[in-house]
């Protein structure tokens, strides 16, 4: 019987190894593994780099897996009534809570809460409508470039590009910022080559972001015992509890009816409605599977950089970075962007800020890349390979599950893609992130600004579906056939 | 590359957009249903995978027998009958 069991397996590998996606998948990890051996030869170092780039390769796999897009989660809501990803991320939110908590209690947590206020809301919003023209989030759009979408290549060239131009633009939009912003950027005495007076991104950043304040709930309640603030009040508070309420309210609007009606109930029980709670979080059993893998894995991934700067005895990549003898594109407090945890959009900013550079405009002379975040040469930007990480995951499963092609966009969709890219980096850089690192990251960690974003791109996305519902009824035509 | 949707017979229909990403194949395909009458069948044919995804759950939460997943040189080719 064994015999029969390992011809049988042996057969299914040589099937496997038949298929010329499977090889592609496997090649591609194949050289991943080559180059982190190519690195770490050079300098083990680098292993803090390379924790970015694997944890990004597992992100990609599980995005793809689950069709993980944050987009639709609250797209599909309004668009065609289904909650399948809003559950998905729920999922991923309880389970990366959880396991940020075991890591604050360890003291390895590399997390920074957001700071409070009404830009949250307006960055969201704008964030919010422009993911549902782009077809997908920042990661949505990342693992969907994996899968070999043109379209999705460009919403990221759209977002680092539009960033990074709307945080070092100055000019007449300038003069649109409250006095009281440019009495307080002044007040900050900084440095004078920031020119923080100059430009609007900079203004609102040291005018008005600064004088905010952030803190975790647990912080803010003045919970000193590192249990009850991480497992109370962070998780159990800020997390679970909204995640239940969430997920009750989905149940509610979206899958009641129907569960009922194709269980055939008439006077439904309480046990009747605890089946359908279960079976909304079954009913898309791979994206339920990535929620879980993908909110542990988000945790670990903290928990591993936590411990390597540790090890290191670093508080940021730019210290190891100029031990190294890389000073070139370091901010000029020696940082670059290092959030420690799954983000996304600033280390796209800074791939189009270096390729702004290289034609010779000065993207240092400003707050966010020249004091906090520099402008690192690609090859050495941490969070930068992570997001090449998710693209190479994605591109290995899609291959292996012969889902890899490549997609050239309409002219529709190349203007939407662009458009909706612009507007997805100008809300993520007014929010202070996306839908990542500003909503993902934060209500995981016991920061609560995470569900005023959510609040925000759910209203933005809402107005999105509008907009896109008009376009597309006033584009159905004879010559699509809609009219029949 | 334009979405094309025709009757191929009697309750038969045919929906094809591929190329298109997010959230176009799941809205559209929602428009088609909505254009058929209950019992009446759609063949989809899309090549973007996180549509499908949207699609199997559109289907469950109205009802519809998505009764089969076929694949055709990279594209998805499903068949949808209307409840």
């Amino acid at each position: 019987m064994s015999n029969q069991n390992s011809a049988l397996a042996g057969s299914q590998q040589t099937g496997l190894l038949s298929q010329p996606g499977f090889r592609y998948a496997l090649a591609i990890l194949g050289l991943v593994a080559l180059g982190s051996a190519w690195v770490l030869s050079i300098d083990t170092r680098y292993v803090y780099l390379l924790v970015y780039v694997w944890f990004g390769v597992v992100y990609g796999l599980f995005l793809q897996y689950g069709r993980f897009c944050m987009a639709s989660a609250v797209r599909d809501l309004f668009a065609v009534g289904v909650p399948r990803m809003a559950v998905g991320m729920m999922i991923a939110v309880a389970l990366y809570s959880l396991i940020a908590a075991f890591v604050t209690v360890t003291g390895n947590s590399t997390f920074h809460p957001n700071v409070l206020g009404w830009h949250i809301v307006i960055g969201a919003a704008i964030f919010g409508y422009g993911i549902v023209f782009t077809g997908g989030c920042a990661s949505g759009s990342l693992y969907k470039s994996g899968e070999g979408n043109v379209g999705s290549m460009l919403v990221v060239v759209a977002i680092s590009f539009s960033q990074a131009i709307f945080v070092a633009a100055s000019g007449w939009f300038d003069r649109l910022v409250p006095s009281s912003w440019v009495e307080s950027s002044i007040a900050k005495d900084m440095p004078e080559e920031l020119s923080v007076t100059t430009g609007w991104f900079d203004i609102f950043t040291s005018g008005h972001v600064w004088d905010l304040q952030g803190a975790t709930l647990a912080d803010t309640l003045g919970v000193n015992n590192v249990f009850v603030s991480s497992f109370l009040v962070n998780m159990l508070l800020v997390s679970l509890l909204p995640v239940l309420a969430v997920l009750i309210l989905l149940y509610i609007v979206y899958y009641r009816k129907g569960h009922l009606r194709r269980a055939k109930i008439a006077n439904p029980t309480l046990n009747d409605h605890l089946k359908g709670m279960w079976s909304m979080f079954t009913s898309s059993k791979n994206t339920a599977i990535a929620g879980v893998f993908l909110g542990i894995f988000a945790g670990l991934h903290m928990w591993v950089t936590g411990l390597l700067r540790t090890h290191y005895e670093i508080d940021n990549f730019g210290e190891m970075l100029e031990a190294m003898g890389h000073t070139a594109g370091l901010s000029m407090q020696g940082t670059v962007f290092d959030p420690g945890y799954w983000y996304i959009t600033t280390q796209e900013a800074q791939w189009g800020a270096w390729v702004l550079e290289k034609l010779n405009f000065d993207m240092m002379n400003n707050i966010y890349f020249g004091l906090e975040n520099g402008v690192p040469n690609p090859l050495l930007n941490a969070p930068g390979f992570m997001s090449i990480g998710i693209i190479l995951g994605a591109a290995v499963m899609a291959l292996s599950r012969r889902e890899f092609k490549w997609k050239m966009p309409s002219m529709e969709g190349a203007v939407f893609a662009l458009v909706g890219g612009t507007l997805m980096g100008i809300g993520a850089r007014i929010a202070m992130g996306c839908n990542i690192g500003a909503f993902f990251a934060t209500v995981t960690n016991g920061d609560p600004s995470g569900w005023v974003f959510l609040f925000g791109m759910a209203g933005g996305s809402y107005l999105g579906v509008k907009t896109f519902n008009w376009w597309i009824n006033r584009n159905v035509s004879a010559d699509d056939g809609f009219d029949l | 590359m334009a979405v094309k949707f025709e009757q191929t017979g009697p309750g038969e229909y045919s929906l094809n957009v591929c190329g298109y990403s997010c959230p176009h194949p799941q809205v559209y395909t929602k428009k088609a249903l909505q254009k058929m009458a209950s019992g009446d069948v759609l063949t989809l044919i899309f090549d973007n995978p996180s549509s499908g995804e949207s699609i199997i759950a559109m289907c469950e939460t109205e009802g519809d027998d998505l009764y089969e997943q076929g694949s055709d040189g990279g594209n998805s080719v499903w068949k949808i009958r209307k409840s």
